[in-house]
């Protein structure tokens, strides 16, 4: 047992790594897939091409591509430079932004058109129109799908390990590496995973119980 | 004084042609009804006078200006025309009060006690005072319909727009909301209403517009209208509705 509680405290490190990672990765990939989405839905036929293109490109490729194609590939252009955390938040959140900007869209149609002509006769723009009546009703029923997309980043943040980001996953392999405890390293890897999941589902679900409410 | 002029306006969707020459007048607190067969493109016809369809050919001035001209800034005049429709589209995240508040506080720049204020006043206006807090969800038909006349007005409208605003209530909830566009319509309101309420057409309106295919048929005072239209058309639709 003393073996696990000496690792315990590399292991929650590595865990501050996953979770600085994924809640910076999961807002810029949120606030991409609102952008998205926007530009699928725009009335520009070029802007809708754009954007589908992003979004087919990044659902059509395994998300370990696109991780050696920003950080082996982006780098070497010599155009800028990438240390693996920027790579690993970035790839992080251009992947999910693509997964965002089918649940938002997908939220926005299911808004009915009643609603927007209801705001545009009363004056308001559509910008005015998307920000106070569409998207507040929008992302109630994207809720529960945004959860679930945001648990599947959560948990693609594993495989940054292997560009040598030090979470939860790569400090895993080290202490399973020193200690030869491989089990009991992995299982112990597994809860810490499977506990903030759970916590991140207790959030998710009391937020939606109180939109519900009203 | 004319508040709403339209001249030679069509409307296509695609290739089907849904409104074909239309000209018609609104004076100043004229009360219009709209009446016709489903697919004659009254409605339509209604919704070209806010631009929420884009009109494919003609004019639509309202209070002086021309909504067919992409330079207008077709917000402003919206605020200046109401528009009630069949399916209520409260929103439904939104208070009563907030439904009624949301313009004046977003688009007016009102503060939220001069709004709060307002709101109440056109609550007891359409009897509803007592349900500022609930959600729409929580209202009948007919209490949805007052509270989406209240939202209309509460931009302070020259013109208001009704669109089968009684079609979707149950015949209970009729009463009311057309008691409440009465009291409109006496204070002097310039109204065009899209209806089958040929009871009210009759009682309220000052003129009667019939229309079938795409063209106004036949247009009179509603006295006039019901008991001697003169279009065979007319003949026949009334018959079957009256």
């Amino acid at each position: 047992m003393d073996i696990i509680s000496a690792a315990i405290p590399m292991l929650l490190k590595g865990l501050q790594v996953t979770l600085y990672i994924f809640v910076i990765a999961i807002i810029l990939g949120f606030l991409i897939g609102l952008v998205i989405a926007l530009l699928r839905l725009a009335p520009s036929k070029i802007l809708n091409w754009i954007a589908k293109v992003y979004v087919d490109a990044i659902r059509g490729t395994p998300f370990i591509v696109q991780l050696f194609f920003i950080y082996f590939g982006v780098n070497s252009l010599h155009l800028v430079s990438l240390n693996n955390t920027t790579a690993g938040i970035v790839t992080v959140a251009i992947n999910a932004g693509a997964y965002f900007a089918e649940i938002i869209r997908a939220g926005i149609q299911s808004i009915d058109k009643g609603q927007t002509e209801a705001a545009r006769s009363i004056g308001f723009t559509g910008a005015q129109t998307m920000r106070y009546v569409v998207l507040p009703q929008a992302f109630r029923r994207m809720l529960p799908t945004i959860t679930n997309q945001s648990i599947i980043s959560l948990k693609d943040t594993s495989l940054l390990s292997v560009i040598g980001i030090a979470d939860l996953t790569q400090q895993g392999q080290i202490q399973a590496s020193a200690t030869f405890e491989a089990f009991k390293i992995w299982l112990a890897v597994g809860v810490i995973y499977f506990i903030i999941i759970y916590l991140l589902t207790i959030l998710a679900n009391f937020i939606e119980r109180r939109i519900q409410l009203r | 004084m004319s508040m709403i002029k339209v001249k030679n306006l069509r409307k296509s969707f695609g290739k089907i042609e849904v409104l074909k020459d239309i000209n018609a007048e609104v004076q100043e607190q004229e009360v219009v009804c709209v009446i016709g067969p489903s697919g004659s493109g009254k409605s339509t016809f209604l919704r070209c006078l806010n631009r929420l369809e884009e009109i494919s050919g003609g004019e639509v001035v309202i209070n002086g200006q021309d909504i067919t001209d992409n330079k207008i800034n077709i917000n402003k005049v919206r605020q200046e025309v109401g528009m009630v429709f069949q399916q209520f589209n409260l929103f439904p995240h939104k208070t009563v009060l907030e439904n009624i508040t949301m313009g004046p506080i977003k688009i007016r720049t009102t503060d939220k006690s001069a709004a709060d204020k307002l709101a109440f006043e056109l609550l007891d206006k359409v009897g509803l005072r007592e349900k500022a807090n609930s959600f729409p969800g929580e209202l009948s038909g007919g209490q949805k319909q007052r509270v989406a006349i209240a939202r209309a007005l509460a931009m302070n409208p020259k013109i208001m727009l009704f669109d089968e605003p009684t079609s979707a209530l149950d015949p209970e909830m009729v009463g009311d909301v057309l008691e409440v566009m009465k009291q409109l319509a006496k204070e002097g309101m310039t109204m065009v209403v899209v209806t089958h309420e040929m009871g009210f057409a009759r009682e309220v309106g000052d003129r009667v517009i019939f229309m079938d295919g795409g063209y106004i048929v036949e247009e009179n005072e509603p006295n006039e209208m019901f008991s001697n239209p003169q279009h065979k058309r007319t003949k026949e639709f009334l018959s079957k509705v009256l």
